[in-house]
């Protein structure tokens, strides 16, 4: 079980974001504590990747506040989400397609001798062990990431996340376009990461995973939250309700 | 997360014995393809020159004094100079068009910045500092590359903070900066201009002669040999696989060939009589017989006033190696190919996009200064049409080069083997008696279609 005693490693509160007028976030409260996985469901356009972006730093806030372990931190920029461990594995991957696996694990973040100049011997290595360990049947490291296989792109863009010892963890869809062996190897991985003690927001539409994966749901409709439910209370039948329905089962409501 | 290991080695059986020599070596294919294609058309230019002209050709061991055809120590050096700025520029290209933008405007800069050159030295350097002054030059040339890169990262500022496509920028840059190198001197040509800076631009004064140029070449072979033994290290250091050892000795001893073979070739062309008189005159010594004649400067003494690599080939040199540092061993050049590769990706990485095009801008905008340093001092005058048409001659060295206009392909070497094939194509027209123009911009542009065409051929078949 979790342990939600203690401060929670991330509290998004209060947060709202608009684009033009159009409330896409619109005042939402969520929390994710350490060796805890939070599902954020909802339809298309409920508002889960814009809430999660202004944690990685792609979009900012207009209102409300994001405190990591308790106090209160400005996320600008990917770079800010990065210096506080944030790490995001995105829908698209956000891979660079022309260049190699390495360069993309590093990209932002490269190795560099004493010269200044960078240690691509030494990036490739480490590339080599981490991927060993994610994906030991990964051997395409001198070719650009274009000529991998889905599978692969994503073990690129899963290992530039788990590398840099993240504590927070946000995976959008991390499974989407993966068969179900890889899929079961990403469920592994996020029971490791998770026992390690990391945090993780899942953006996740299979409820079956959700229900697999997730301690905690979110539900969002229409910029709002619907509200948390503890996974291990409800049926999927309760989530797939609130999803569409946008409304707290009776039997939580109280 | 499967995958098919050992997919190459598996289709290797099966494969000709030039593709496992291209294996081996890792030779890029399309490097061999362009250094084919500007072999061909050196050829074609020679054999048109012997065989419908009836000149006679070096190549059937006719001598240097009698020989104009294409392939003459003459005109290879000629050539060499006249790449000179076209590559630099096309150098810096490479990543204007890899992060997916365009810069139209560099020909301008060119113009421009060279008539504020001639301005500053003719109104206020001679002036202040008397004429020819030794620092003369210095100042010039930091003045120009300045200028350049100023306006280079205005043009860029206007791309990255308000959003303008580069193509209008520099587009509008094309207009505003050919305008105001006209005005600058009212259409009037500046000259002459310092002598030392004219030295930049080439000619036999402005070059390294003989014996710099072996020195030059020497150290150039041991130069690539170390890279070669350091890349071998590292990579065994960390356990990577290694190429045969047969593979790099062979890429070594072609690339110390090439270099050799160039030295010869430019240390072979002999001063004119003209030069060596004036020599022998700044010297006051007597000058010796073979100078008396054009026929007889291969001969005796006057056979060692060999031009060397001119300085400006020695620039593009220098530009190309720094470049080419930059693009392959920096964070700056790794940020270049990932923002072409995919824009959205690299702010998502915490690079700052909008700063990169800004210097990416400035850079290109330097290099157009170093072109424009070089253009005045060939010309050793400041004109108002100097760089005109020259950002379509650069644009299309990088594309001939191999630099993917859909953004995030491209090489430096590529970019300057481009702007050789390009050049190539220009004064061969000319020395065939096509001088006129039309023939040479009807020339080049088929050559550009029929480059790019060959390069989405190829890009399909390796997929």
């Amino acid at each position: 079980m979790v342990d939600r005693t203690g401060t929670p490693l991330v509290e998004l509160r209060d947060i709202s974001i608009s684009f033009g007028g159009i409330k896409a976030v619109d005042h939402v409260t969520v929390d994710l504590f350490p060796g805890e996985v939070v599902g954020l469901l909802g339809h298309n356009g409920a508002g889960k990747s814009t809430l999660i972006k202004c944690l990685s730093g792609a979009y900012q806030k207009d209102a409300g506040q994001i405190l990591i372990n308790g106090q209160e931190v400005e996320i600008k920029d990917p770079r800010d989400a990065r210096s506080q461990n944030i790490e995001t594995i995105y829908q698209t991957l956000a891979l660079a397609d022309n260049v190699d696996a390495a360069s993309n694990l590093f990209l932002g973040r490269e190795l560099v001798n004493s010269f200044g100049f960078l240690d691509d011997s030494r990036m490739e290595a480490e590339t080599r062990k981490i991927m060993g360990r994610l994906n030991p049947n990964f051997k395409k490291f001198n070719v650009p990431v274009s000529a991998l296989s889905g599978g692969q792109r994503q073990s690129v863009a899963i290992a530039r996340a788990v590398y840099f010892n993240a504590r927070i963890l946000i995976m959008d869809e991390p499974t989407a376009a993966l068969g179900p062996h890889e899929t079961q190897m990403v469920a592994e991985l996020i029971q490791e990461l998770k026992a390690q003690g990391l945090g993780i927001f899942l953006i996740e539409h299979d409820i079956h995973n959700v229900m697999k994966l997730c301690d905690r749901a979110s539900v969002m409709k229409n910029g709002q939250l619907v509200g948390t439910v503890n996974v291990n209370e409800v049926t999927d039948d309760d989530i797939l309700g609130m999803i569409i329905l946008g409304k707290k089962p009776a039997h939580l409501a109280a | 997360m499967n995958n098919t290991p050992n997919s190459q080695a598996s289709g290797g059986a099966k494969e000709s014995g030039l593709g496992r020599f291209i294996r081996a070596t890792e030779i890029d294919p399309r490097l061999l393809g362009m250094i084919g294609a500007l072999m061909l058309i050196w050829l074609a230019f020679e054999a048109y020159s012997a065989i419908v002209l009836g000149r006679p050709t070096m190549l059937l061991g006719a001598s240097q004094a009698e020989a104009n055809g294409f392939i003459t120590p003459r005109n290879l050096w000629n050539l060499s100079v006249q790449t000179s700025y076209i590559g630099i520029m096309a150098t810096g290209m490479v990543l204007v068009i890899i992060t997916r933008n365009i810069d139209l405007s560099v020909g301008s800069i060119m113009g421009m910045v060279g008539m504020y050159m001639g301005l500053l030295q003719i109104e206020y350097l001679t002036p202040a500092l008397g004429l020819g002054h030794w620092s003369i030059w210095i100042i010039t040339v930091i003045f120009g590359i300045a200028m350049g890169a100023l306006i280079g990262a205005f043009q860029g500022v206007l791309i990255a903070f308000l959003n303008i496509p580069s193509f209008i920028v520099t587009l509008g840059g094309l207009l505003v900066w050919r305008g105001a190198a006209f005005l600058v001197a009212g259409g009037k040509t500046i000259a002459p201009l310092d002598e030392n800076f004219s030295l930049i631009g080439g000619g036999s004064f402005g070059a390294l002669g003989r014996t710099g140029s072996w020195i030059f070449g020497v150290i150039a072979c041991v130069f690539v040999v170390w890279a070669f033994v350091n890349g071998r290290k590292s990579r065994q250091k960390h356990g990577f696989a290694l190429r045969p050892v047969w593979a790099e000795t062979f890429v070594i001893g072609l690339i110390c060939a090439i270099l050799i073979g160039a030295t010869a070739v430019v240390n072979s062309y002999i001063w004119p009589k003209g030069n060596i008189e004036k020599y022998y005159k700044s010297v006051e010594q007597e000058l010796p017989e073979c100078a008396k004649d054009s026929d007889t400067i291969y001969e005796g003494v006057c056979a060692s006033f060999g031009h060397g690599y001119a300085y400006p080939v020695l620039i593009l040199i220098v530009v190309a190696i720094l470049m080419t540092i930059l693009m392959t061993r920096t964070r700056f050049g790794r940020y270049v190919f990932a923002i072409g590769g995919n824009p959205e990706a690299a702010a998502l990485s915490g690079i700052n996009t909008r700063a990169m095009t800004v210097k990416i801008f400035t850079l290109m905008g330097g290099l157009a200064g170093i072109a424009a340093v070089i253009g005045a001092a060939r010309q050793n005058s400041a004109t108002n049409a100097m760089g005109n048409l020259d950002e379509l001659y650069v644009i299309a060295a990088a594309v001939v080069g191999g630099t993917s206009l859909a953004g995030g392909v491209g090489t430096i070497y590529g970019a300057i083997i481009g702007a050789l094939i390009l050049t190539s194509l220009q004064t061969g027209m000319v020395l065939i008696g096509f001088g006129d123009g039309s023939y040479q911009r009807i020339v080049i542009g088929i050559a550009l279609v029929l480059a790019v065409w060959l390069d989405i051929v190829y890009r399909k078949r390796i997929k």
